[in-house]
Formats: C-alpha cells, structure tokens, sequence
C-alpha cells in the first residue's frame, strides 16, 4: 500500500534530470509527494503543512549536487528536516530534584502506561541504580493496581501496598511520604487512562501534579495513533503540562507519523519508545530512525554507517570465500554470530532496512530471534577450538558436556549442529550456482538464507544510497545464511 | 441493545457522554467544512480544502479522494451551500457504511455460540467482553467468559472483575498457562454448563508479530477439535484513535484467523474514527458496534446512518 517517498519522487524528476538548481514548480511537485507520504504515515495534517513549507523554503534554489539526482537531493532535504523536527536523541529521564524525585505517566487508554511505567523503572533501577518506587492511581480500570504490582514483582522493583478507597491525590500522597520515609530516589506515579476532552478526570491528574509536583510529567502514546495525536498531545499538555513523551507500540509497522505530531505540538522530547511488551523492550529514541520510518524508506544512512563500524571487512570476506567453498566450520558461524549481535541483533539490522516486514514476520516464525543467538553463542563457546574446527568429533558424550557447559540441552546442541550442516549443505550449493544476487547477497555475502524470499519478494525497494547507484555494497557475510533455522 | 427501563439514568447519562462525544468530533469536521463554503462557488481550491477535512478524521487520503471525487463530479462549477456539501458526504459515507452495520447475532441456538475477541495491546478487548456480556445477559442468555489472556500481567483478574460486575462465571487458569488448552476446557464447561455464549479474551499482539499471530492460530484450531463450526464469530477490536494502520490490522488478523466482524472502541473521545469508513470500504466486515466509555453500559449498535450524520454534523 505505501510507496517509498523515492518511487514517488523517482516519478516526478524524472522530468527534470540535468537541472542546476531546485526550481520552486520542482519543489511543489516533489512536496505534494511528500506531503501524501506524511499523511500515509499518520502525521497530523497541520504539522504536515507546516512541515511542507518549512521544506519548500529551504529546499528552493539549492543547487543539485552533480553526484545526485534532484530527488534524492529533496529527499535529503526532507529527511534532514524530519529528524531536526523530530528533536534530538533520547535525553535521559530528569531526576534533579530532591528526592524521592516523583515522575507522573499520564495519557489516553490502552496507551501502554503501566507497561511503560514498569520499563521505565527497571531501566532506572539497573542503568542508574535507582532505589525505585512505583504506585497506581488508577482507581477505575479493573485490576489495574494489581497488573503495576505484579510487574513490579516480575521486575523487582518496590510497587505502593495497595489500599482500598482512596482517592488519587491522597494515594499519590501517601506514595511520596512513604517515599521519603523508606529512602526511595524515584517515585513512579502511573495513573488511570483518560481522554483529553474529559474535563473531570483532566482535573484529577491536574490535583495530582499540584500535589506532588512531578519532576517529569510524561505521555504516554500508542505510536499507531492517527490524526488525533495531535489534540491529544496538545489538550495534555495545555492541561497538564508535559515534559516528555514516550512512543509505545513501535514495535509493530505502523509508520509512526504521531511521533512527528506530537512531538511538533508540544516541544517536548520523546524520552524513549516501547518495542514490546517485556519490562526490557525499551529503547532510547533515534530521530533518524524514526525519520526513515516515517517516510517509508528505512534508516539505510546509519545501517551502512553501521555496518561499516563493526564489521571487520576482511573476516568478512573471508569468511564469505570459505562459505562458497563449504569449508564453513562452527568458528566462523560464532564470528558471524557475532557481527549480527553487534549490529544491534536481528530486530536491530531488520528494522533498519526498509520493507522487512515480511522478512521480520518469517524469522519471527522460524523463532529467529534474539536469544536463540545468545544460546548458539553459548554453545559454541562451550565447544574446545578443536571441536569447532572438526565437527565429526561431537559424539554423545561430548554433546551432552556441551549442553551443560552452555546451560542448553543436547538437543538444542543437536539443533544448531544440524543447523551448521545445512547451511554447510546450501552453501555448497549456492557456492556452484555463483551466488545469489541483490539483498541475499547483501545479508549472506554470497550465501543465502534458505527458506528466506528471493529478492524478487521483497516487499519495498532498497533505495539507492544517496548518490550512488543501487544499496551500497555490505562486506560479505552480514548475516550467516540458513541462520539459524527452524525448530 | 435491550432497554432496561430501570436503569434510566445511566443510560441517559451515556447518550449524552455519546452525544457530547460526537459533537466534539463531528464540531471541528463541521466547522471546517463550514469555513471553506457558506455559499460559494466548488473549485479546486475548495475542493482541495475538503479534502483536508476529511483527511483530519482519518478517512485516509484514498476514501477522502474518492469522496472527494464524487462530489466534484456532481457539483463542481457549481453554487453551493455549506448544507448541501454536508448532506452530500453524509450520504455517501453512510452508502459505503450502510452494509457494514451488523450487530453480533450469537442468539443462534448454538450451546455455546463460540466468539474469539482478537486485536492488538490496548484497544478494549477485555473491557468490549465485559460490555457484550451484559447486553446478552440483558437479553436473557447464559453467558460463560473464558480468560484466554494468560500472558499480560494481571489480565485474568481484570476479567474475573467484569465477571463480578455482570454476574458471568468466568472459566481461567494460572498466569502462563496455554492460551489453547484454556479455551478448549472452557468449551468443554460451558457445553456442560448449556451455557449459550462464551466469550473467549485473548492477549493483545500486534498484527506484525508472526510467532503471536501461530500462536492465535492455534487457539483456533484447537477451539475446533471441540466444534468444527467454531469460533462462530471472530471479532476484531479496533482502537478507535488507530491511523491508517489499522488497514494493516484487518489484514493481517483476516488473514490469519478469519475475522468475521469488528468493533470500534473509544469513540467517546476526541478521535472520530475516520478510519472506519476507509476500512468498510475496503474490507467487506460487519461493524457489530462502537464503545463509547468505559463502563458496562457503553457499547451503542453501529448506525451507519447516524454515524454518517453525525461525522457531518447533521441532525
Ligand atoms: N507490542 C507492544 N505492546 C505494548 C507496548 N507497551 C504496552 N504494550 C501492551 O499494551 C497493552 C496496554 O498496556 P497498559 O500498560 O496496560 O496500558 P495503560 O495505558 O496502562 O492502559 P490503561 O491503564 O487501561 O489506560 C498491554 O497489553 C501491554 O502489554 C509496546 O511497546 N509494544
Ligand atoms: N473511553 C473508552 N475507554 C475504553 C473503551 N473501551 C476500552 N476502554 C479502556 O481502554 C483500556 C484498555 O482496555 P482493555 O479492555 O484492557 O484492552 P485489551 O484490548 O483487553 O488490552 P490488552 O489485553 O492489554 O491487549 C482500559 O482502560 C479500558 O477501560 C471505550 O469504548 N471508551
Ligand atoms: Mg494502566
Ligand atoms: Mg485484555
């Protein structure tokens, strides 16, 4: 259904190829596309406006670098602004105050607040070793009080003991004095979810920060929110006054356009978005990221800045050379293993790339995720060098040490055995047929990952790199081929 | 809906709370159409600026071209009146809306007639249970609950509460037990219990997760060792506020597990979910009703007339 912004403005310079400088009637054409890309991706029509000639301004006589088409100049153009718009990376949760330092959640239903309460808490608990409190106002949702306290006890962080009749304002209270008493850095307030237009309940959360005063006053939204993001965001925090905003759900493929809204309308930074339900799936709020999601071209500048960072091109290569040969042993699938896991994982090098929906939804099935690489990690390092280099040396006994050593069973050694096996095998195979081309190359230096679509599915486009010709070429072996298979 | 007579008061209270809802949403799409015409010639520009509107209500931008479209064909060059582009839109929303508007019919004579609430985290699925519940035990059937959300923290109390508050035993195992094995012994007990309805909860998951996507699947197929004919109705609940990802979400969860209908929540708020006429458009699904507030009380049948007026500000 969503282009990426390039096929659009591919269409509309076509035209135009050999111009010196952008030309306004140039410019409205390309930004009328931009402008529907902004609108599929759920920016809220004002902000796109203002976006737009934000853009048109700037973008207006710039003279086209020879290296690039003007598209992809305006493109640049865009993105720059988009991520100036979107603010800066991820500023920390403010704890300057006297404490305990009372930090409020506020937001609509559903938006993910108590979720968000606990992740944020966790998160000040173990990177800023925090003696964290965390309380529920949310008197009305049922079972609310109790979901905070069972994720406190999954997270091991102090929840409020839980009183029957008690007002929000009087329970806020009696979770800073208890605070204070038992010596608490941070006392986390998440609150009842409410609609902006709900002038009781807007005056609740107003009586509450007059009563603790929070440090931080933070929204909370889904980041599949439409048009309305924006007068959510602006009633909030006209009303109450925010201090930072927290994007949920941005592990799902909405294109995220509230972020730009909100953001936008109230000035205020995201502090950090939700990637999953798990107290850990929080993330520190990349512009960039964001900007390229927004747009529908994925974040291909910082994947290959990435790329570029961490992989040692010659282990690469020759790693990859081995592959054709099948001459792959388990030490360098614990290279490759890994590279990926410096790149920010699977999830990390996928949600860089654009169109990887379909690609994420199969790895998801074939349980590729993230902590089957930790255990294959695992396993092979429980492995002797011999071993690794000559796997016809694993009979029973060695196996079954290996799965203790690692802290997995013999199966799970057994898997990633017969794993190493097939991608040896399709290897071989690829290796005859010259390797595959386009992204499996890409991903598998010359491998190819079994069961993964051809290049040809693909959903979405690679665009080309700013000013070159086609997706920049990765150092072999990114992603080792077959890897790691189905269970 | 049943009417119960009795409780008067509560329910006026949640017509106007609708009422009130509604005006706010339909005040700002009225008041913008109403600034681009009082009576004034439809031209490009104007046209342009109707669109806009529409595109705020998230109509998205190819319904709202559509709309747009049929209105140009009809009366561009022409004088119109801010009334007359108003009964126009409305007429065509409700067109595309009208075959949408289905309420939930589990009077089947079925024991159980089996529904699957699905949907991703947060947009009401728990509390739409609740609330249907309480209309079909307002209609004099047995209702049976099952707490197939065995993941999300606190999840099986929630619904052990809406148990309590509508008078519905409520069929539920420990945290971290099989969604699956769940909703097939609860099957198996409402069948014991000649019970007419049971509504199955299941936990939230976004649409692009494939692994929670298998996992819903699985519900399903085992739900149909023990009815082949089940779920008999598989409803989708929609957040309300949701942009234009919500295409995304009827998708993905039609492909996967057959959604035979849906539900929109939260439209008491600020939202005024546009996104509904785009998604009856392209999807041919029932909308069985709306959620309107949080309580019991607030699930109102879908009219496709009224919503239409309503969005137009039309009385
Ligand atoms: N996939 C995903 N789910 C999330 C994320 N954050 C929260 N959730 C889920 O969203 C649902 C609602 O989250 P809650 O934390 O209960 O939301 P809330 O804002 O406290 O809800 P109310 O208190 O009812 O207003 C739950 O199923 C959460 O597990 C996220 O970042 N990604
Ligand atoms: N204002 C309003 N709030 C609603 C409506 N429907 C549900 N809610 C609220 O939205 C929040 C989430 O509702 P739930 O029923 O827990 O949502 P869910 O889909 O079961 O959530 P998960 O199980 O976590 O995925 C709760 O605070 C509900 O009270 C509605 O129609 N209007
Ligand atoms: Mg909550
Ligand atoms: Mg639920």
């Amino acid at each position: 259904m969503f282009d990426s912004l390039q096929n659009r403005l591919g269409d509309v310079f076509d035209r135009l190829k050999k111009r010196g400088a952008l030309k306004e009637a140039d410019v409205t054409a390309a930004l009328r596309e931009v402008r529907v890309a902004l609108l599929e991706a759920d920016v809220a029509l004002p902000v796109v406006k203002e976006f737009v000639d934000k853009v048109r301004e700037r973008a207006i006589g710039q003279e086209v670098i020879k290296s690039v088409s003007p598209g992809q100049q305006v493109i640049k153009i865009v993105h720059d602004n988009l991520v100036e718009m979107l603010g800066t990376d991820s500023s920390g949760i403010n704890l300057n105050a006297v404490p305990p330092v009372p930090i409020l959640m506020v937001g609509l239903q559903g938006g993910g607040k108590t979720t968000s309460t606990a992740k944020l808490a966790k998160r000040l608990k173990e990177r800023d070793r925090k003696k964290v409190l965390m309380a529920s106002l949310d008197i009305y949702r049922p079972a609310a009080r109790e979901q905070l306290r069972v994720l406190g006890e999954q997270i091991d962080v102090a929840t409020l003991p839980i009183s029957e009749n008690e007002t929000p304002v009087s329970i806020a209270k009696r979770a800073m004095t208890a605070g204070k008493l038992q010596g608490f850095d941070v006392v986390m307030l998440d609150t009842a979810g409410r609609l902006s237009i709900d002038e009781s309940m807007m005056d609740e959360v107003i009586q509450v920060r007059d009563a603790v005063k929070p440090a931080e006053t933070i929204l909370v939204a889904d980041a599949m929110t439409g048009q309305d993001a924006v007068t959510t965001a602006r009633n909030f925090n006209e009303r109450v006054g925010l201090t930072g905003i927290v994007l949920t759900r941005m592990d799902g493929d909405a294109r995220g356009g509230a972020a730009l809204s909100m953001r936008a309308v109230t000035g205020v930074p995201i502090k950090a978005v939700g990637v999953g339900e798990r107290a850990d799936a929080l993330e520190d709020f990349h512009p960039e990221r964001v900007a390229g999601r927004i747009l529908g071209m994925g974040d291909v500048v910082s994947l290959v800045e990435k790329a570029a960072e961490t992989i040692e091109v010659e282990e690469a290569e020759r790693i990859a050379k081995k592959m054709q040969k099948g001459a792959f042993d388990l030490e360098d699938m614990l290279s490759q293993l890994r590279q990926v896991k410096k790149m920010g994982g699977l999830g990390g090098v996928m949600s860089m790339l654009p169109g990887m929906g379909k690609l994420q939804k199969q790895m998801a099935g074939a349980n590729m995720d993230d902590s089957v690489i930790k255990k294959q990690e695992a396993i092979i390092l429980s492995m002797t060098k011999v071993e690794r280099k000559n796997v016809k040396l694993m009979n029973a006994s060695r196996r079954r040490r290996i799965a203790a050593g690692s802290g997995t069973s013999v199966q799970e050694v057994n898997k990633l055995l017969k794993q190493h096996q097939d991608m040896t095998r399709v290897m071989k195979q690829m290796g005859k047929m010259g390797g595959m081309k386009g992204l499996g190359a890409l991903l598998g230096g010359g491998g190819g990952m079994p069961g993964m679509p051809s290049p040809g599915q693909m959903p979405g486009q690679l665009p080309s790199g700013l000013g070159g010709k086609g997706m920049p070429k990765l150092p072999g072996g990114m992603l080792p081929p077959g890897f790691p298979g189905k269970k | 809906m049943s009417d119960e007579l009795g409780e008067g008061e509560e329910r006026r209270g949640w017509f106007r709370r609708l009422k009130d809802g509604l005006a706010k949403s339909s005040s700002k799409l009225v008041g913008g159409i109403s600034g681009v015409f009082t009576t004034k010639r439809l031209d490009e520009a104007s046209l342009e600026e109707l669109e806009d509107v529409l595109i705020t209500a998230d109509l998205g931008i190819e319904t709202s071209a559509r709309l747009i479209a049929s209105l140009s064909k009809a009366k561009f060059g022409k004088d119109v009146t801010d009334e007359e582009v108003r009964t126009s839109f409305a007429e065509e929303i409700a067109e595309i809306l009208r075959p949408a508007a289905r309420p939930l019919d589990v009077a089947t004579g079925r024991k159980p007639h089996i529904v699957l609430m699905v949907g991703v985290n947060g947009s009401g699925k728990t509390t739409t249970i609740g609330k249907l519940a309480k209309q079909f035990k307002d209609r004099g059937l047995s209702v049976m609950m099952a707490a197939g959300d065995t993941f999300r923290a606190a999840a099986i109390e929630q619904l052990q509460v809406w148990g309590e508050r509508t008078g519905t035993p409520v069929i539920a195992k420990a945290q971290g037990s099989d969604a699956a094995a769940l909703a097939f012994d609860a099957i198996n007990e409402a069948k014991a219990a000649g019970a007419d309805v049971l509504l199955i909860d299941t936990a939230g998951r976004l649409q692009n997760r494939a692994e929670l996507m298998e996992e819903l699947a699985k519900v399903i197929r085992v739900i149909r060792k023990q009815d082949e004919t089940a779920p008999h109705d598989c409803v989708l609940v929609l957040d309300g506020t949701v942009g234009q990802n919500a295409h995304n979400q009827v998708k993905a969860f039609k492909e996967m597990v057959a959604v035979s209908g849906l539900v929109i929540t939260k439209l008491d708020g600020s939202t005024r979910g546009g996104v509904v006429v785009a998604l009856a458009d392209q999807f041919e699904l029932p909308v069985h009703a709306v959620g309107v507030g949080e309580s019991a009380e607030d699930l109102q049948p879908f009219d496709a007339d009224r919503f239409a007026r309503d969005l137009m500000g039309l009385e």
